[in-house]
This record gives C-alpha cells, structure tokens and sequence, in this order.
C-alpha cells in the first residue's frame, strides 16, 4: 500500500517549493472536482510508493473559504497517513495558528519550520525542542529553498506514518472553554467513530460550524443541549463563541512563543525597503503600469509575435512536406486536405499559443513569488471591486488585449472563487490580438478614413466589461456577500529559477493536455463540415456553399436578420469558421466572396464587429476555460452568456443605428470588395498603441476616483469633527 | 469611539473588539487581529483604499469599510 503525505500550510510558506523539492518532475496537476482550486499529486523522489499530497494554502480551517473546506474535507474523509505542516518560521505567530487547528484531528502530524536560514539571517533563535513538547508534534527545521532539512523531515514523516501514532493536541484554552468543549465532547461521543477526531468534533460544535453540523445530523432535543452549553459559555466570556476560540488559539500561541522565540529585535528589512518605494502613494502606479508595460511588449508584441510565427511557420514546414509525401504516394485530394489542414492544421491550433504562454507564466511566476502580485491587488482593489472583480483582474484582461488563452489562465492568482470566476468569463470580452484583422478588415472596407471605429471598440469593450460585472453580480451564481478583502502583503523575495522553470513547464503542458484535446476535436469535426457536404461529398474550399456549414448558415441565418447580417449565410459560416480562430473569419469571408457576393451596410458591419467581439471565443480560449473552471456547465454558461451578449449588443447597435440613420448612406449595403479583403485586414487602424491609449485613460480614471475618494472623506470627516 | 480606520499612519493601536459576524469577522480574527493585539498602521493605498498594517509581524491589507469595524485604542 502506499503511503499519502499531505502537506498542509499558509499560503507564502514555501509549500511550493517544498512540495517541488519532494517529488522533482513526477507532477500531477489537476483541479479539484468541480471546482477551480488546483489539485497537485507527486510521486516522493526515489521513493515510488510515497504520495505527497499538496492542499491548498490556507490560512485556517474555518467553513467559510473554498480551499478551506477542500483541506479539511480531504483531511477528514481521505484520512493521509501524516500530514507535514509547514511554518514559515519568519513568521511564527500566524502560522502556528493553522497549527493548532490541524493537530486536533488526530493524523500523525509533523511540523516543519522552514525558512529556517531567513531567521538565522534576521539573528533570532527558535527553541525547536521546546516548541515541540508544546504542540505535541514532532518539530523539524527546514530551508526549501536551500534544501536543507528535508532528508530528516521525510524520514520522520514517513516513520509517523507507518507507526500511525496519531497526534494528539496539547494546548489547553481558558478554564471556562475547556469546561464548554468537554461538556460538548461527552454530548457528542456516541456519534463520533473515530475517537481521535473528538476533540476536533468537539471545538467545531462549540464554533456552531455549519458544515460539522450538516455532516453529523444531531436530533433536536441533543442539538439544544449543545446550544444551551455555548450560550452559557458565551454569556460568561460575553463574546461569540466563533471568536472565543480564535482569541483563545492566539493567547496559547503568544504563551509558546514567548517560551520558545527569541527575537533579535530587527530593524528595517531589505523587503520593508523595496515596500516603501513600490507602493509610495505617488511611486506605485507609475512602477505599475510600467511593470506591466515590459511583460505586454515583451509577451505578446515582441517576442511573443516572434515566437507565434516560428511555430507558423515550423507547421506550414510540416504540412509543406506531408503535403509532398501524401502527393507522391498518390493520396485523393479529399485524404490530402484532411491530414494536412484537417489533423496537422488542428494541431497546430494547439500549439501556436504554447511559447508565448510560457513566456507570459515566466512573468506572472515572476510576479507571483516576488511577492508583486499582491501589491497589484493592492494598488488595483479600489477600482475593480466596484464591478465584482478583484484587483488581481487587471493582469489577465491586459493579458487577453494580445490573447484571451494565457489571459484566461493568469486569473489562476486570483483566491476568491467567484472573482475568479467572473475573471475567465470576462476576459475574453477584450478584443485580442485575432480579432484585430476582422475589425481592420471592416474599418477599411466600411468605415474609410473614419478613424473613431478603432478606439471606439476598445472602449465598447471595456464598458461592457464593466456592465457585464455589475449584471452578472446579481445572478445567482455571483451574487452574495463581497469577498472580504483581508490579505496577506508578503515579504519580498528573489524567485528562484528553478521554480520558476516548473512552473513554466507545468502550464504549458497541462495546457496542452486539458485544453488540447477540446481544441483538436473541435477544430477537426468544423474542418470536417466545412469540407463535406451532408451527402459526404467532399466540395473543398471552392465550393464551400455546398458544404454543411453553408446548408447549416442558411437554414440558421434567419436568427441573424435582427442583427442585419443574415440575409446572406456568409456571415453565419464565417462566425462559425471563427471559433477555430478569429482571425479566419477574413478567410472564410474571402473564400465565400469568390463564390458570392457579400454586402454589408455600415450599420450591420458594426453590428457584426460587436458580435465578433463578444460571441463566444476560438476554441483554444473555450478549451482553456474548461480548464480553469474544471466543469462543462460553468464553460456552457460563460459562452451561452457571451453569445447571448453578443446578440444583444448587435441587435440593439442594428436597431437604434437603422433607426438613426434611416435614409443616409450608413444603411446602404456594399458589396465587399473580395481582392482588397486579405491586404486590408493587415491594415494597421487598430494597433498597439491603443493600448497605451487605453491604459494612459485607466490612469487617469484610477487618479479621479483616488482623488475624488480622498476628497469624499475628508469631507465626511469633517462633519464627523463639527 | 476609535477605529482603525480613523487611526492615523504610522499610529500603533490596540484592538478592544471586533465587530460584525460571520466570514469577515472569522477571517480578519484568523489573520490575528483578535483582542488586544497590536496594530500599527502602516500606509494607505495609492488610490486611498485599502490600507497596509502590521499585525503580528507580518503586513496586511484591508479595507477601510472593514477597518471600520475593528474598534481600537
């Protein structure tokens, strides 16, 4: 049988590196079930039958956080042969309060106090013995970082679990608690079968906790009992009973590290230093956004558009040479095209994204184990929890103005569960770097010389974004109370390369492996129905008005008359043939226009550029948003939202625009003039500096609403003073 | 009565009470801020919200509208 470590702790406690350190390259990451908390197995290095479990980093075990009840689910019911939990020994007194939490629930327990070399550096002293007797684990120092400690930690770890002798706790809380809790003990023992797990059982119905409640029903007559005894215990320390227990764990903390922590007394640290000038009042949004200037430029204008190109350009090889291969060995042209566009072009959908979102994780890891990403969340938070978003949001709508892919899968920094997922639905609302050649397609042909088309879509964007946030709060999935915004500034750090470098690789094949396959299947059954007609025929791109697609667009196309584009299919096929990617839309508009013609008026052109740009995104994004969501219903509810969106948008833009324009040339269709429509799309009307515009008017919005803030609450303080 | 949203940067207060109920007030607790810790108040977002204080020997952000609630002297 194998054995099950789990390695429990505060997030910025060095877990990571810790768990990296165990298992080396022997990975699985997944996501919990139905949830997008990240679930990560390894094999222990050198040791096959040792599983190293790593939960999610959690400050307590209280029943109100995702990832809380997720470790204390799987502690409970998984039962791991010992739990390692870790404690960032730099900063003792918060850690060891999860600490005190886990040991009573009776799992063979170690503590490793890692971070051992910062207080050594720092010039304080931990009596690791005495700190053990107290907590009643065995204590074990540690350096992830450096490595060291870490043979001793297994090797106690594995000795706890194979003899099974559970931990039992030892803090004692005041009199009058102890005397509550025993009472509910003895209450509740019948119904616990597990006799170590009492105390923890004991404590949670004494903390009304509503998950042990819904867990172990009681009968009423036993739950009053319970009640009368906390109600008692609360009159007397007149406190609830929730916090008396809070109070309680940190008044014992104090007592042990007053026993066993010897400070130097430290004056300002390197990391107080950097704080000062990173988040200065007048320093912090400057160094912000030109932090994030360099990650866009080198990400996805420079090196990243470099890197899409190789990878273009190694697949137009690869399908150059098949195609030769297929050709001299006489395959027909239908089994040509279906191996080098169909699976080889498939393929390639998958990979394109690849460098460039290593490049992207390079950064945001970067970010993230600096300790960077929670200043973002700082210096954003104001803005962005006004429409249900969290600070951290900026990065990956940012991200999604090059991609929507690695946009959608930045949001993984984001803790709260709903931001999150708001997050993910929302990104792909930012026009990307593929939705640029439609619009400049339809700016050249439709809008010449008319040069507010091009913003006028980033700022549609953004606003909806925000709309979006403030509709989408008040649907049951969003709504409830707003995430209490309590975190944790942690003390800067060098990354390390070699953590840096897993987590790298970590995403991108796990993007490969969950997303890839969404996007392989989908993009081959499309290749399929552009290229077959329903009788089976193969009709290829010159006849593509007898293929499935055509027969589909035409009999859906009157779906698409209140948004003013559906008296012709074209439109409708070209959708269709965007969610490979959007920038084949100009493609599939060329190859239809060869066959017939296409018109469009200038109102139903912007209707149709509102419907790009919100309607559910290529199937890589859609792919990776299954991915982060881990479930098909949350993916089908963002896309069926952003399509309906889409609709929405385009038939009111359809609508009101007839209606205004009625009788002037805005309602007069054009013909699309086939032979400029690929040259065109390569026009530069919406470029890159538009995003510098935008983010030069995000700064300027962030100052009025921090001045006018500051103005509002003087002013309220001053009525308080009169 | 004094908050810690009313105390000033760079003050160093103690905590007397907590109000509020439910997820915020156990997480604000779980972070430390419980009766009669120290706080001292460190800085305030360049936006003028949240704010940065130092509680148990680690830095923590939150904002005003639940610093409020955190009664202190």
């Amino acid at each position: 049988m194998a054995i099950k470590i789990a390695l429990a702790g505060n997030p910025n406690c060095g877990k990571t590196t810790m768990f990296n350190e165990l298992t080396g390259s022997s990975q699985y990451v997944g996501n919990w079930p139905g949830v997008t908390v990240e679930k990560k197995e390894g094999k222990l290095k050198g040791n096959k039958d040792v599983i190293i479990m790593d939960l999610p980093g959690i400050y307590s075990l209280s029943p109100y956080t995702l990832e809380e009840v997720i470790t204390r689910n799987y502690l409970l019911d998984e039962k791991p042969d010992a739990i390692i939990n870790i404690v960032d020994a730099s900063n003792i007194e918060r850690n060891l309060y999860l600490t005190t939490q886990i040991v009573e629930i009776g799992i063979p327990t170690i503590v490793a106090l890692n971070m051992m070399d910062v207080v050594e550096k720092n010039g304080d002293k931990i009596n690791t013995a005495q700190l053990s007797k107290e907590l009643g684990c065995m204590v074990v120092e540690t350096s992830a970082v450096k490595g060291t400690g870490l043979r001793d930690l297994i090797g106690k770890a594995l000795e706890i679990a194979k003899s099974g002798e559970k931990t039992v706790a030892r803090h004692k809380f005041d009199d009058e608690v102890e005397a509550a809790v025993g009472t509910i003990g003895e209450l509740v023992q019948a119904r616990i079968a597990d006799g170590s797990e009492l105390k923890w059982y004991s404590v949670k119905f004494f903390e009304r906790d509503e998950k042990v409640r819904e867990k172990l029903k009681l009968d009423d007559g036993l739950a009053a009992e319970i009640e009368g005894v906390i109600k008692n215990c609360e009159e007397k320390l007149d406190d609830d009973s929730e916090s008396i227990i809070t109070n309680e764990r940190y008044n014992y903390i104090s007592k042990v590290i007053q026993k066993s922590y010897k400070k130097s007394g430290r004056g300002m640290t390197t990391s107080d230093r950097i704080d000062r000038v990173v988040t200065n009042r007048w320093l912090a949004l400057p160094i912000f956004f030109g932090i994030l200037w360099i990650i866009y430029y080198i990400s996805i204008t420079s090196v990243g558009d470099m890197t899409i190109g190789w990878v273009e350009s190694f697949f137009g090889w690869i399908q150059g040479g098949v195609e030769t291969g297929l050709t001299s060995l006489g395959a027909s042209e239908w089994a040509l095209d279906l191996i080098v566009n169909g699976i080889v072009g498939s393929i390639s959908a998958i990979f394109i994204y690849v460098p460039q979102l290593m490049i992207l994780f390079l950064f945001l890891s970067l970010l993230e184990d600096s300790g960077y990403m929670a200043r973002v969340a700082f210096i954003m938070d104001r803005i962005f929890r006004k429409f249900g978003l969290s600070g951290k949001s900026f990065i990956p709508m940012l991200i999604g103005t090059g991609c929507s892919i690695p946009g959608i899968m930045a949001s993984r920094t984001i803790e709260n569960e709903k931001d999150r997922k708001m997050t993910i639905m929302l990104t792909p609302f930012i026009p990307c770097g593929a939705k640029l050649p439609v619009f400049a397609m339809f700016i050249a042909m439709m809008f010449p010389g008319e040069s507010w088309v091009g913003p006028s879509i980033y700022m549609i964007s953004i606003c909806m974004v925000i709309v979006s946030g403030i509709i989408l709060k008040r649907t049951k999935r969003f709504a409830g109370e707003p995430a209490p915004f309590v975190m944790e500034l942690p003390n800067y750090k060098l990354p390390r390369f070699k953590g840096v470098a897993i987590h790298m690789w970590e995403k991108a094949k796990s993007f490969v492996k969950k997303a890839g396959t969404v996007i392989f299947v989908a993009c081959t059954a499309l290749w399929i129905m552009q290229n077959f007609s329903f009788t089976l025929s193969y009709v290829g791109a010159d006849r593509i008005d007898e293929s499935m697609l055509a027969t589909i667009g035409h009999a859906v196309r009157w779906v698409f008359m209140p948004l003013g584009f559906g008296d012709s299919w074209a439109p409708v096929v070209a959708s269709l043939t965007g969610l490979v990617a959007k920038e084949v839309v100009v493609a599939t508009f060329a190859s239809v226009g060869s066959a017939v013609p296409i018109s469009f008026t200038q109102v139903s052109a912007f209707a149709f550029m509102m419907f790009t740009l919100f309607a559910a995104p290529c199937f890589a994004a859609i792919g990776s948003m299954k991915k982060e969501f881990g479930s098909w219903k949350s993916t089908l509810f963002a896309v069926s939202y952003q399509t309906g969106f889409a609709y929405i948008c385009a038939f009111l833009v359809n609508t009101i625009g007839s209606f205004i324009f009625r009788g002037t040339s805005a309602v007069k269709p054009k013909v699309l003039d086939i032979s400029l429509m690929e040259s065109s799309s390569e026009n530069a009307v919406v470029n890159g500096d538009i995003v510098l515009i935008v983010f030069g008017a995000l700064i300027v919005v962030a100052l009025i609403i921090g001045i006018s803030g500051k103005f509002r609450s003087s002013k309220k303080y001053a009525e308080l003073s009169r | 009565m004094k908050t810690l949203k009313t105390a000033n940067t760079g003050e160093s207060v103690t905590v007397i009470k907590l109000e509020g109920e439910g997820a915020t007030k156990r997480r604000i607790m779980d972070m430390g801020i419980t009766k009669g810790s120290t706080v001292v108040v460190r800085k305030v977002a360049p936006l003028g919200d949240p704010i940065e204080i130092t509680v148990r020997g680690y830095e923590l952000s939150l904002r005003k509208a639940d610093a409020e609630k955190i009664i202190v002297e």
